[in-house]
């Protein structure tokens, strides 16, 4: 079973780090060919206004845990009329994950998912399994390249990082393992700082970012 | 005869400086006739959040056993009580789930929310929330208590002023209603502590 689940997960990858005032998940975005729209494709999403999701592995898969995501966070916000805690809506889609593990005539969804959100609790960052397992973490990072990246983010990564030094780490990050130029359309950056409120960077935004790193 | 009226109850509560009071009568009847006179009306949901229930006694005493098994799951899950803007969010959501048969309940919430500020509100029996600066009241008493209330209240009362205030205004009023009396309960909740006292009133 182990091994089944490891060759569903392609080899996509996307990182994340925490700072003390935010989360920064990236991801590199690698299209089939230079003719597809890369505005069409976006793989980091938004599940509530302060928790956002970026996926390694199959692309149909995760839009279904997006789709269950949301809806479960948007019932709990109407059952309490507050937004649901990071905590809470990791442990329910790891449920649905763990679900799909155990039940008849289905197979388990081919993502890990990296979720990123801002609650009471602070800054969280959270990786699912298609186990259906989740952990929390400071930095991390999934898919292609895993353990040079994660090597990369133990060396460089710090409690007290700023919110701009975790952007240009991720960027460096993925840099180190990107085959071909790096650019601000072929990349994806989703940030949530202390106001609250998950947001993709624009490519204009990422170029800018790509230069400072330079 | 109206099912709200079978059992009898009063209810108040009112916030004070950095504290809330929360009031019922203590009368249990079967219409004329007076079953207990130490019917318990308010119940505590965690050390800063509590929960009045008037109108029918077994619909009061279902809901209650049902909000206190949802608040021991959420605290289970999320590791913290419930604020009392969450809760009453709740009990609205779980009397509008019953809204073609309803509970015969009219809740009264308080609770110290976030930086231990006063909260206090009611509904109806389908779960319109009606939040109020200053007091809330509920029962069959319930029109005698609004003016009890309104001449006697002043904002920021310390808790001893708050005592006084809130059972005067409830004897006032229960003494004025057949259905509900028989002494009170008066709960204090200030940040630090929780004061329960029981008021003899006119017992009748």
């Amino acid at each position: 079973m182990p091994s089944q689940l490891l060759a569903l997960v392609k080899l996509h990858w996307g990182l994340k780090s925490i700072t003390s005032n935010g989360v920064v998940i990236a991801t590199e975005k690698k299209l089939p060919s230079i003719l597809v729209d890369e505005t069409s494709v976006q793989k980091i999403q938004i599940l509530t206004p302060n928790i956002g999701v970026v996926y390694s592995g199959m692309g149909p898969d995760s839009r279904v845990l997006v789709r269950k995501s949301r809806k479960q966070a948007e019932q709990y916000n109407l059952l309490y009329k507050e937004p649901i805690p990071v905590t809470q809506l990791v442990r329910e889609t790891a449920a649905v994950m763990q679900e799909f593990t155990q039940s008849g005539g289905v197979r388990p969804f081919g993502v890990s998912l990296l979720v990123a959100g801002y609650d009471d609790k602070g800054p969280q960052l959270y990786q699912v399994d298609p186990s259906g397992s989740y952990f929390s973490w400071k930095a991390s990072a999934m898919g292609k390249n895993v353990s040079n990246a994660k090597t990369f983010l133990e060396k460089r990564y710090t409690d007290d990082m700023e919110l701009e030094d975790a952007i240009h780490t991720a960027i460096l990050t993925l840099k180190e393992g990107f085959e071909g130029q790096i650019s601000g359309k072929n990349i994806e950056i989703g940030v949530i700082e202390a106001d609250r409120t998950f947001r993709v960077l624009t490519a204009a935004q990422i170029e800018d970012y790509l230069q400072e790193v330079e | 005869m109206s099912i709200f009226e079978y059992n009898g109850s009063a209810l108040v509560a009112m916030v004070g400086k950095n504290c809330f009071a929360i009031a019922s009568d203590r009368r249990l009847g079967v219409q004329l006739q007076t079953i207990a006179t130490d019917f318990q009306r308010i119940f505590k949901i965690h050390d800063k959040l509590f929960l009045g229930l008037s109108g029918l006694g077994s619909d009061a005493q279902t809901l209650h056993q049902r909000l206190v098994f949802r608040h021991k799951l959420y605290q289970l899950r999320e590791e913290r009580d419930m604020k009392p803007e969450t809760f009453a969010s709740l009990v609205s959501a779980m009397l509008y789930e019953k809204r073609f048969g309803p509970y015969f309940c009219q809740p009264v919430i308080a609770g110290l929310g976030e930086d231990d500020k006063p909260f206090i509100c009611t509904m109806d029996s389908i779960g319109a929330k009606e939040l109020a600066k200053d007091f809330v009241v509920a029962g069959t008493a319930s029109e005698s208590l609004y003016g009890a209330c309104e001449s006697m209240f002043k904002p920021d009362m310390d808790h001893e002023e708050l005592f006084e205030t809130i059972s005067q205004a409830l004897i006032s009023s229960v003494d004025r209603d057949c259905l509900s009396g028989w002494g009170g309960h008066v709960y204090i909740v200030t940040p630090t502590e929780v004061t329960e006292r029981i008021l003899k009133g006119r017992m009748d």
